[in-house]
């Protein structure tokens, strides 16, 4: 491999990793700022102080658990059924799943608004907690994507006939397979989808700002528009959440490299 | 003829049953996402008092329509031509540059972070970096005196929206394409080498001819990811620029268009851009993974 080679291959990853260094170490820089002359943590201190943030954070804290564990209602048991019983139906499932990417979520939460509004025949919007439900609803869909592709991923590591089958002759129903048999062998995978979907839901804006419900995305959004060194504490903030939740996901994966047992 | 048919009512009497497994997965794809999205392609087609009509569409030329579509697709062509260039740049370092092999884990993990770290917070660390009191901004002037105002530089601005976009884009692009250069076999090279070709033609006449159904498909992928994106432009620039997004956002908000029904359009416009874009891209992934096995 020729020097000039080498040295292009630097030349680029330098650049580009000062293009991704340079924000990130600005906007930490300007979280500490808040007091003239020092640097100090104020602004998380007053960040973390704040009632509004609390609420905000924990309200979206409160919707990723339940998208989570209703993604994984909704995934799981429809891959395995499409990989045990439908197989022809298999490429029609993945395309659906597919096009939360294609629409973009602006649009699906216009329809939700015209669709489920006080006047409609389901008028999820006109209660505090319909709303819940039907942005819960909306970010489940949006995890779709990534959810459905790790589930299957998963299933295709491990033989879901044989599995079932030798279930079944030990007297085992539908849940208990699924609960008891299936779920275990793909949790790695679940959970990748599962961190996956904690990191967009936390950081979400339109839906929540749409449907007027009182999430982090929004709260931030407001607090941009008015504050000047808090908005940047809270991005550190959520993007250290997205860190950990992509480290959690590589930590899972590797765990699992080492409690397969070789084939 | 005889046992094929005998197969296909077998499967028909089975059918019903084998659906219910389904079901829940199919009423909520059909509530949550089919439904939703009919209602506002329908309601493009429909005037107030719910009859047919063209004259949504034909309305998106009017206004500050064309000019938030035209503004829009400019970010995002800039936004995914630089993305696919400066990724590309990074993995061909990572892959064929000849870096040390320990690069490879850290950029991909670092790819797959920053590809999400998009939204709300994504536009605040670029105020702060490139933002009148940013990091960069202040040590360029009073280090170097130079003034990015003075030259015309503004973040809440078409290059500003666009250097912020491709915090996402380039990582997404090294994503993409480090399996198809990974499936750039070493022996293409060497047979091309044996025939006597150089390094310039090698590229030319082999490797980019492979890899050209990726790059192209994942430009149409990060086309359609920038001309989607809402969260940052809103926090980033608040109303200031007459993009799609910001424009659609406003009309659900406040019906700032004054007519509901053009709203439905400027939304359908949004699903037809971003349609033609990921139909080019899932059809260029299926010609390139010809390639890759």
């Amino acid at each position: 491999m020729s020097l000039w080679t080498r040295l292009t291959a630097w030349l680029a990853l330098i650049f580009g990793l000062t293009y991704f260094l340079l924000p990130l170490i600005g906007m930490a820089e300007f979280s500490l700022k808040m007091r003239r002359g020092v640097y100090s943590l104020d602004a998380y201190a007053k960040v973390l102080g704040d009632p509004r943030f609390q609420e905000t954070f924990t309200y979206s804290v409160v919707m990723a658990l339940f998208t989570i564990a209703f993604g994984v209602l909704l995934v799981v048991p429809t891959a395995y059924w499409v990989r045990l019983k439908m197989p022809w139906a298999r490429p029609y499932v993945e395309f659906v799943t597919l096009l939360p990417l294609v629409i973009p979520a602006i649009v699906i939460v216009f329809g939700y608004i015209r669709l489920y509004n006080t006047s409609s025949w389901l008028p999820l919007t006109g209660t505090a907690m319909g709303t819940n439900v039907l942005l819960m609803f909306g970010y489940a869909t949006l995890a779709l994507p990534y959810m459905y592709r790790a589930v299957d991923t998963g299933l295709r590591t491990i033989d879901v006939a044989t599995l079932t089958e030798a279930a079944q002759s030990l007297g085992a129903g539908w849940i208990t397979v699924l609960g008891r048999v299936i779920l275990p062998n793909v949790l790695v995978a679940v959970l990748s989808g599962a961190f996956l979907t904690f990191a967009i839901v936390i950081g979400e804006f339109t839906m929540a700002a749409l449907l007027n419900r009182p999430a982090f995305g929004p709260y931030l959004q407001v607090l941009g528009a008015n504050r000047a060194y808090e908005p940047a504490a809270l991005s550190v903030i959520a993007f250290a959440i997205t860190w950990a939740c992509m480290g959690l996901i590589q930590l899972a994966t590797h765990l699992s490299k080492h409690t397969k047992a070789p084939r | 003829m005889q046992p094929e048919q005998g197969t296909r009512r077998g499967a028909l009497r089975r059918l019903p049953l084998v659906w219910v497994g389904i079901a829940p997965f199919v009423l909520f794809v059909t509530l949550f996402l089919i439904l939703p999205t009919l209602k506002i392609v329908i309601g493009a087609f429909q005037a107030g008092d719910g009859s047919f009509t063209l004259q949504n569409i034909r309305d998106l030329a009017t206004g500050s329509i064309p000019a938030a579509f035209w503004i829009s697709i400019k970010i995002s062509v800039a936004s995914a031509l630089l993305g696919c260039a400066i990724g590309f740049a990074m993995a061909a370092a990572m892959i064929l540059g000849g870096l040390p092999a320990a690069i490879r884990g850290p950029l991909l993990t670092f790819s797959g972070v920053a590809s999400n770290f998009a939204g709300v917070p994504l536009a605040f660390a670029f105020l702060a970096t490139l933002g009148p009191l940013g990091l960069v901004t202040v040590f360029l002037r009073t280090q170097l005196g130079i003034d990015l105002r003075a030259l015309g530089f503004n973040i809440l601005s078409f290059w500003g929206l666009t250097i912020t976009y491709l915090f996402f884009q380039i990582p997404l692009m090294i994503l993409i394409i480090t399996p198809a250069l990974d499936g750039l076999k070493r022996e293409w090279r060497e047979a091309a080498s044996v025939l006597g070709a150089t390094g310039p033609q090698y590229w030319r006449m082999v490797a980019l001819p492979i890899l050209f159904p990726s790059l192209l498909g994942t430009f149409a992928l990060l086309f359609a990811n920038a001309f989607g994106a809402v969260a940052t432009a809103i926090a980033l620039t608040g109303s200031s620029l007459n993009i799609v997004p910001i424009l659609l956002f406003a009309q659900i908000r406040g019906d700032v268009l004054g007519n509901p029904n053009l709203g439905f359009a400027l939304a359908f416009g949004m699903i037809v851009i971003t349609g033609i874009a990921n139909t080019i891209y899932i059809w260029l992934r299926a010609r390139s993974e010809r390639w890759l096995k």
